[in-house]
């Protein structure tokens, strides 16, 4: 049994994405065309250069038609993935396998999601037939299980909480106020946060990750054949992916801190890339802030925090664009809007946007001081049933 | 040996609607008292299930070989309800189970079938209603909503008769005093003295002919229980057959309110709650005639003891039930859905697949390791063994609160949705709704029991959704 990586076997040499957002004059055809448009235009590429394709949807399309059709492919080989809102993450991985193992010189990785034409609130997830005994809650309620689960781990009170992921909201807003992709482009005060219409526990609106449409798009090579196309690709370290056993619904020693999924998966993607201290090594992280109190936790399970920590360095500021460790600079799903299957892209054109110095107002200094290694962190499914994905990307070899 | 009573359960919903509450909103109407109020997520069948529950678990050793179930509003026609009530509580396959549906006078003959059948098997009886009628009606004021279990068989050494029948007599003749054709929501009735005129002589002689066939004078009743849906005739029967003032049993009606098909099993078991042996109790039911059984009880009712008297369910319960709520939760006020698709129709295969756990809330128990796991598993989440299980049933265990979210977007017949991880005593875990609780009053720690209920009914197919709710544990 192994997970043996394949650092800096394969490249990023261009990515796209759209802005991401309640897109009512787009179909999931003209997010398609945009995205993948941009991403080769990065890359210096046109359409027939692209050998093979992963397109990511949770259930915007169906099979590989769904981009073959909309791009006229000719005879190509696409793959449609689907893997929870980790989608696009396995569509980039599953790319970077096959450039690595030869099969195909250049691939295409591309996501996409259309949420707002349903007219629900939140997000509907299609369920296999079942007996009707499985739980009917909203996905902000099933991760709401989490604040106060900590809460009492770790002795906070429900108002200490509350400031805790008021304020996680509060700088993924002021970040994604600065990007002209984000679907919220506005600060928001802690006061309007806190006050916000409740839309389960103690998850006001704001702590929810916005429902829009988007797309984002990235073109992969080997390594070694990076710098034909561009003079700065990104290099991927690390690609870390778990299916838990979904065991924490129905297991008493699951206690609703963690996502143990999440541990399992950085631990491998941090001994693929060598990073022993992340919070230390890493530039930037760009994580799943499908809802506040998911990020809490995910400072811990990613190693950025200590234990039962998280808490007391979020209102620190140490993840703020300009502390110690800046998560999510981009806004993050809270912010830059969350269409299922391109987020995991999203994060990728983040990385991307950063290390090579291209982030503009909201460009994080570490980056010009030395640091050039980036984590994405995409999860899908449900604290205790999840999946969970973690990428490091850098600008360097070695 | 003769049949009779061998025990009883009764249940009666936690919510009360304060008769005064109607007034209040309607400017007509209400009155004095509380009457109980089956929850959103209850009906004829999940009341059914809590009050058969009742019934077996205060007399262990009888496992009944026929189930009647008698309602007036059962929950589908032409699919046996009882059938539903029957897996809840896990009785063998080869129980026969039938409805016994249309008016309360249905019960009396389930009861009556139960008590009087050949054979040695035991016979669980259970009534079950829910009752309301238009806005500002008399009904919707006077009734409550509850369900009685009886056991009735020959009795053995471990389960032996508390009660058995003396005698019985019944009137019948046809008139028109109430009546409901399917599919309306409320029952029509004639002009009140009419029923009066009908039903008293009718009473009179079920009365009469009963107190013969059982040997006694009216005089040696201990307890008089009158039972029925016309509120004045039911009043001049128990002032006017003759029955000493003291044996009159509390109708429940200004606290519970009457139970309709429910309402002669409930008094019958308030009767026995109270008795003392070798007593007698005469119940009459007035419902398209006069039905009169006079019982008596045995030296073996010292002995027993009911899972709650109904004394004790009429002061539980919690009150200040909003009247708005009250008419949502009886379809009479249809309000604004959330943005959210429509809840699915449990899919028919599956529910045969796993009637085990759906409807009796049976678990495995590991053999490697003990974990219990619900939903059954065919590889333990903990010791990873495959296929080594035991069947273990989870209803009656209780549990413990791990972390909960009150959600305000999900689909739910009564919003906002509560739901809890539990962790149950001896082990297992289940992610469950949560009923009968007050959203800001769920904590950590606190203290749940399961109970059956009707999930939802789904638009699509008109399907109804039954599983199991926890809720917190009270007094």
């Amino acid at each position: 049994m192994a997970s043996n990586g394949i650092r800096d076997r394969v490249a990023i040499i261009g990515m796209g994405c759209t802005p991401f957002g309640e897109h009512w004059d787009q179909s999931v055809d003209d997010l398609l065309l945009s995205s993948s448009a941009d991403a080769l235009a990065s890359a210096g590429l046109g359409i027939d250069d692209v050998d093979a394709f992963w397109v990511g949807t949770m259930g915007s399309g169906v099979s590989g038609l769904t981009l073959s059709r909309p791009l006229q492919l000719d005879y190509k080989p696409v793959t449609r993935i689907e893997n929870y809102c980790a989608t696009g993450s396995e569509a980039f991985r599953n790319a970077c396998y096959a450039i690595a193992s030869g099969a195909y010189d250049t691939a295409m990785a591309i996501g996409v999601e259309k949420l707002k034409d349903s007219g629900y609130s939140g997000l509907v997830t299609p369920n296999p037939t079942n007996d009707g005994s499985a739980i009917g809650i909203a996905a902000p309620a099933a991760f709401s299980y989490l604040a106060p689960a900590y809460a009492n781990r770790y002795g906070l009170d429900a108002q200490e909480l509350k400031d805790v992921i008021t304020r996680i909201a509060w700088k993924n807003h002021k970040n994604g106020a600065l990007n002209a992709r984000a679907q919220f482009r506005k600060e928001v005060s802690c006061e309007t946060i806190a006050a916000a219409p409740l839309v389960a526990g103690q998850l006001g609106v704001f702590d929810c990750s916005g429902v829009s449409d988007g797309s984002a798009a990235a073109i992969i090579v080997r390594a070694e054949d990076a710098h034909r196309y561009c003079p700065n690709p990104l290099y991927v370290k690390a690609l870390s992916f778990v299916a838990g056993p979904a065991s924490g619904p129905i297991d008493p020693d699951y206690d609703y801190t963690t996502f143990l999924e999440v541990v399992r998966s950085a631990e491998d993607a941090y001994r693929q890339a060598g990073v022993t201290n992340p919070r230390a090594q890493l530039a930037m992280a760009e994580v799943h802030d499908c809802f506040t109190p998911t990020e809490l936790v995910l400072m811990e399970d990613l190693g950025f925090s200590e234990r039962g920590l998280g808490w007391k360095d979020v209102l620190a500021g140490v993840f703020d664009l300009d502390g110690e460790l800046p998560v999510n600079p981009d806004g993050g799903l809270k912010s830059f809007g969350h269409p299922i299957g391109a987020s995991g892209l999203r994060m990728l054109f983040e990385c991307w946007m950063q290390l090579r110095g291209e982030a503009g107002a909201r460009q994080i200094p570490s980056v010009a001081a030395g640091k050039n290694l980036a984590l994405t962190h995409n999860l899908g499914g449900r604290p205790g049933a999840c999946v969970s994905f973690v990428a490091i990307v850098g600008s360097e070899l070695g | 040996m003769s049949r009779g009573v061998l025990g009883y359960g009764v249940y009666v919903p936690y919510w009360r609607l304060d008769r005064s509450a109607i007034g209040a909103a309607l400017g007509s109407g209400g009155g004095r008292g509380t009457r109980s109020v089956a929850s959103y997520d209850e009906d004829s069948t999940s009341m059914a299930v809590e009050a058969g529950r009742a019934a077996l678990g205060a007399t262990p050793g009888v496992r009944p070989d026929q189930l009647w179930l008698s309602t007036t509003v059962p929950a589908y026609a032409d699919k046996t309800n009882a059938v539903g009530v029957h897996a809840a509580l896990r009785l063998d396959h080869s129980v026969l189970a039938a409805d016994m549906a249309g008016s309360v006078r249905s019960g009396v003959a389930a009861t009556l079938a139960g008590v009087r059948q050949g054979g040695p098997g035991a016979t669980l009886v259970v009534t079950s209603d829910v009752r309301t009628g238009l806005p500002s009606s008399a009904d919707e004021r006077d009734g409550g909503d509850g369900a009685v279990a009886v056991l009735l068989g020959e009795g053995t050494p471990e389960a032996p008769v508390i009660c058995e029948l003396l005698g019985r007599a019944s009137a019948t003749t046809e008139f028109l005093d109430r009546w409901r054709t399917p599919g309306e929501p409320a029952s029509r009735t004639w002009e009140d003295r009419f029923g009066e005129h009908a039903y008293v002589p009718l009473a009179e002689a079920a009365v009469t002919d009963a107190l013969k066939a059982a040997g006694i004078t009216i005089d040696e009743v201990d307890h008089l229980v009158v039972a029925g849906l016309h509120a004045r005739a039911v009043g001049v029967v128990r002032a006017r057959i003759g029955a000493r003032k003291e044996a009159l049993v509390d109708d429940f009606v200004s606290t519970i309110g009457n139970t309709g098909a429910a309402a002669p099993n409930l008094l019958l078991a308030s009767a026995l709650d109270r008795a003392a042996p070798a007593q007698t109790i005469l119940q009459v039911v007035l419902a398209d005639g006069a039905d009169a059984l006079v019982w008596r009880t045995t030296e073996a009712l010292v002995a027993y003891r009911p899972t709650a008297t109904v004394a004790e369910l009429a002061s539980s319960g919690r009150g200040g039930l909003p009247y708005t709520d009250f008419l949502t939760w009886r379809g009479f006020l249809d309000r604004d859905p959330p943005r959210r698709p429509d809840p699915e129709r449990p899919m028919a295969p599956p529910g045969l697949r796993n009637e085990s756990w759906k409807y009796a809330f049976v678990g495995n128990r590991c053999l490697a390791c003990s974990a219990i796991t619900l939903p059954p598993q065919r590889v333990c989440p903990k010791c990873r063994t495959v296929d080594r299980f035991e069947a273990i049933p989870m209803a009656d265990r209780r549990a413990t609160i791990v972390t909960y979210t009150i959600d305000r977007l999900a689909y739910s017949p009564s919003p906002p949705l509560v739901a809890a991880i539990i962790d149950f005593d001896g082990g297992g875990r289940f992610n469950v709704e949560l009923t009968d609780c007050v959203a800001a009053e769920v904590a950590i720690g606190q203290r749940v029991e399961m109970t059956f209920r009707r999930l939802y009914t789904s638009p699509l197919g008109t399907v109804h959704n039954y599983f199991w709710k926890a809720r917190p544990i009270r007094g």
